[in-house]
């Protein structure tokens, strides 16, 4: 019980950050607020990527030529020299992912600035408002 | 000692992020996300990550960090206030984390080496054996991201050249006009 708590404890911390940054998007009107709740949900995937590349007692992906002592590879598909490795695939996916979302990220924060300009609000419920002719604005 | 690190660092980041929720400045929120992607890059050290921690203390951190003060110079930092927090939102939050958390109970536990994703022999085994025969440079990270999903590499650099033009053609090149300021300060006043 213990151990299953320790072993699954990232995930549900990835999984209350998801749900913060969510909560933010669903529930804040502000539409930068907007973009750091998915800002916050971005980062806790990043979290659950590399969680799942982690092997205990393993050391980054680096090739090493020594072989530490006390440090035979039980368990993963052994490599020549006997140190174990974490998985170097997630790291390289959330490479891409990191730089991909500032890059979506610097769009849609042109947009909320454009929205500005259009608008002279970035309050969602406003916006909308002024769309249909409620208030003027 | 590891996983404490982590599960310490981890706590740090949910209060981070309901401090978010919680803040109504948008520049105090900003720079919270920009510390709760410096500590979640502290993690991913610890965790092996060592070049998603630099990249994402550089860019998640950094130039991102840069680019919501940028817009916030453009736009405004004041979120409105509003008198109560949405209770569909919440509940629909709370049952959906409910729901992922039920889908964790047959995940393989934290540093599992026997998992899936460690023992495929095509892909991550295959990479740590013969990478440094096949391509040559010791980080392994950097023969995947170049050579093995070289036109995964090249597909983000589309991406980011892509969102580039668009930023471009969203704000022109030229900035930026004193008006704005005065109606601003004349919003502020009303």
């Amino acid at each position: 019980m213990m151990q299953s708590i320790t072993g699954l404890y990232n995930y549900w911390a990835v999984i209350i950050l998801m749900m913060a940054g969510l909560y933010i998007l669903i529930a804040r009107y502000n539409l930068i607020k907007k973009m750091i709740g998915l800002g916050v949900f971005q980062t806790s995937i990043f979290f659950l990527y590399i969680t799942l590349g982690k092997v205990s007692g393993g050391t980054a992906p680096i090739l090493t030529d020594t072989v530490p002592a006390g440090q035979l590879a039980a368990a993963t598909g052994a490599t020549a020299p006997e140190v174990v490795y974490s998985n170097p695939l997630p790291h390289v996916l959330i490479l891409t992912a990191i730089v991909v979302g500032v890059a979506t990220s610097a769009v849609a924060l042109a947009l909320a600035i454009r929205i500005y300009e259009a608008y002279g609000t970035i309050e969602d419920d406003e916006i909308r408002h002024i769309d249909l002719g409620d208030i003027d604005s | 000692m590891e996983t404490f690190i982590v599960g310490v660092l981890l706590s740090f980041l949910v209060i981070i992020a309901i401090g978010i929720i919680v803040l109504r400045d948008l520049l105090a929120a900003v720079i919270l996300l920009g510390v709760y992607s410096l500590i979640a890059a502290g993690a991913f050290v610890v965790m092996d990550a060592v070049d998603v921690a630099f990249t994402e203390a550089a860019v998640g951190a950094g130039i991102s960090t840069i680019l919501y003060l940028g817009a916030l110079r453009f736009t405004t930092d004041r979120q409105k206030p509003r008198g109560h927090d949405s209770l569909p939102a919440l509940l629909f939050v709370v049952l959906t984390g409910a729901l992922l958390i039920y889908g964790t109970l047959d995940m393989p536990h934290y540093g599992s080496a026997t998992s899936p994703a460690q023992t495929h022999e095509q892909v991550a085994v295959r990479f740590l054996e013969v990478s440094g025969d096949e391509v040559g440079p010791p980080n392994i990270v950097t023969s995947v991201l170049a050579s093995y999903r070289g036109y995964d590499t090249l597909g983000e650099t589309v991406v980011v050249f892509a969102a580039g033009i668009a930023v471009m053609s969203l704000l022109g090149l030229r900035r930026r006009r004193p008006q704005q300021d005065i109606s601003d300060d004349e919003r502020a006043e009303s």
